[in-house]
């Protein structure tokens, strides 16, 4: 092979399309942090096994450490930059990670926020087995995980309560 | 670790990405959903001069239910895991399939991995190739110029993740059919942790008579062989009422029948003791859904 080549894309990330020029090779997780400075991502096992990189593609959760990013382009990506409200307030399940005492060391979670985030889009009332199979694909080391089960538990509870303030 | 570099293209219609895979031929590796693809190049055990991208052929992104001919359904190469899990498709045409899926992987890879992509992979640790066996499905391959082929599971698994498709070729779809008459299917499978790699799965479809004896039985397993294993247990089982078959006697049948390798996860012994184990439970638990027409496993 000659020179490698160059793809020109735009990504939208959290609402926001930066451009970048990148080699096919170049990971989305990589492309992300190093490309566009969005190190809220982070990168552990690098082949989909330990979800810290875990970023929303059009709302759905997947490891951007398994997708190039020229094959992002043209879709919404939500990092874990995006999550919080316009004005910085924290999401239910940012809230509820402190609350619950849901992170240690804090490499694991931004993977389990986004990861998280989705799931309660689907499950607003989810029993245990439904929160231990949807958080089975992120690793923690620190945890033990029974705070981070807590902690999805309390953000539904969050979400639930500012539902009910905005139909009051 | 990175991808080593490799050129990228990005076809947008089933002609083009037949062209370009012919024209690539050895050169070429058509990328689907990426989580069995990526991490190989990550780790650079394999390198590949050109990613064919299919993501964006939206034509091949098809799920539907096939009505004679078997019955079941025919998965296009972009329908991704998550999708022909939940859908009422597959539950109601295939639930052995949808069963399966569930034990597939975790929520994220599940989101971007492709059926058709397993099959193309040919993992013996992957539950889909052992599905397509036990059904006796097959993959739909195309390549420019020539005829679309079918070639069917027993053919298309040479080796651990060594398949029939040679350079330009691509699965369109892949076809699970269903079972037919009074027959019930099932699943059963352990893993350290949901969505890990299967230390042994059990796929189980039977069918029974008109006065619920047991015609047929048969079993597919995952993680036991090089290739998916399919075993016919119908002289282990037949001639008795589904209510008292030995469904033991299939199990030991199943052991030793089985030749897994012994891994960090589990031993030899033990995944033999699981084949043994979970055939007797996957056979039982079809016999019932079969003797119990509407309670999933039956088509007519």
């Amino acid at each position: 092979m000659t020179a490698e080549q160059l793809h020109e894309i735009t990504l939208e990330v959290n609402g926001v399309p930066h451009r970048a020029v990148v080699p096919p090779r170049r990971l989305l997780s990589d492309a992300l942090r190093h490309d566009l400075g969005l190190r809220g991502t982070h990168v552990g096992c690098e082949h989909g096994v330990c979800g810290t990189c875990t970023v929303l593609l059009d709302g759905e959760p997947v490891r951007s450490c398994l997708m190039l990013a020229v094959q992002a382009a043209g879709r919404h990506i939500t990092t874990v930059e995006g999550l919080s409200g316009p004005t910085g307030e924290l999401s239910a399940v940012q809230q509820a990670f402190i609350e619950c005492h849901a992170l240690q060391c804090g490499f694991c979670t931004p993977g389990f926020l986004t990861t998280i985030t989705a799931f309660l889009e689907d499950h607003p009332e989810p029993d245990d087995a439904e929160i231990a199979e949807a958080i089975g694909g992120n690793l923690c080391r620190c945890t033990g995980y029974q705070n981070i089960k807590a902690a999805v538990r309390r953000a539904a509870e969050i979400r639930r309560d500012q539902a009910a303030e905005v139909t009051r | 670790m990175k991808p080593g570099p490799f050129d990228y293209s990005a076809p947008t219609t089933l002609g083009d990405t037949l062209t370009l895979l012919a024209d690539l031929g050895p050169d070429g590796k058509v990328l689907a959903g990426g989580q069995s693809l990526i991490p190989i190049l990550n780790m650079r055990l394999a390198r590949f001069p050109h990613l064919v991208d299919i993501n964006r052929v939206t034509e091949l992104d098809t799920l539907e239910p096939v009505a004679g001919d078997g019955g079941g359904v025919r998965v296009g190469a972009l329908a991704r895991h998550a999708r022909v899990e939940r859908s009422a498709v597959t539950v109601q045409a295939c639930p052995v399939l949808a069963q399966a899926l569930r034990f597939v992987a975790h929520p994220a890879v599940k989101n971007r991995g492709t059926v058709c992509g397993a099959l193309a992979h040919a993992d013996p640790a992957s539950e889909l190739p052992a599905m397509l066996a036990l059904l006796g499905g097959w993959v739909e391959v195309a390549h420019a110029g020539q005829a679309t082929r079918h070639v069917p599971a027993g053919s298309f698994f040479l080796g651990p993740l060594e398949s029939a498709l040679g350079p330009g070729d691509l699965v369109v779809s892949a076809r699970f059919p269903g079972v037919a008459g009074r027959s019930g299917t099932a699943f059963l499978e352990v893993a350290r942790r949901r969505g890990d790699y299967a230390l042994c799965g059990v796929g189980a479809a039977v069918t029974l008579d008109d006065d619920l004896r047991i015609v047929s039985a048969r079993a597919a397993y995952v993680s036991v062989s090089p290739t998916p294993l399919v075993l016919d247990l119908t002289d282990a089982a037949a001639g008795r009422p589904a209510a008292t078959a030995d469904y033991a006697a299939a199990g030991r049948l199943a052991r030793s029948a089985v030749s897994p390798e012994a891994d960090i996860h589990a031993g030899e012994e033990y995944r033999r003791e699981l084949a043994m184990v979970l055939t007797e439970r996957a056979l039982e638990s079809a016999a019932r859904r079969a003797g119990a027409p509407g309670r999933g496993g039956v088509t007519s």
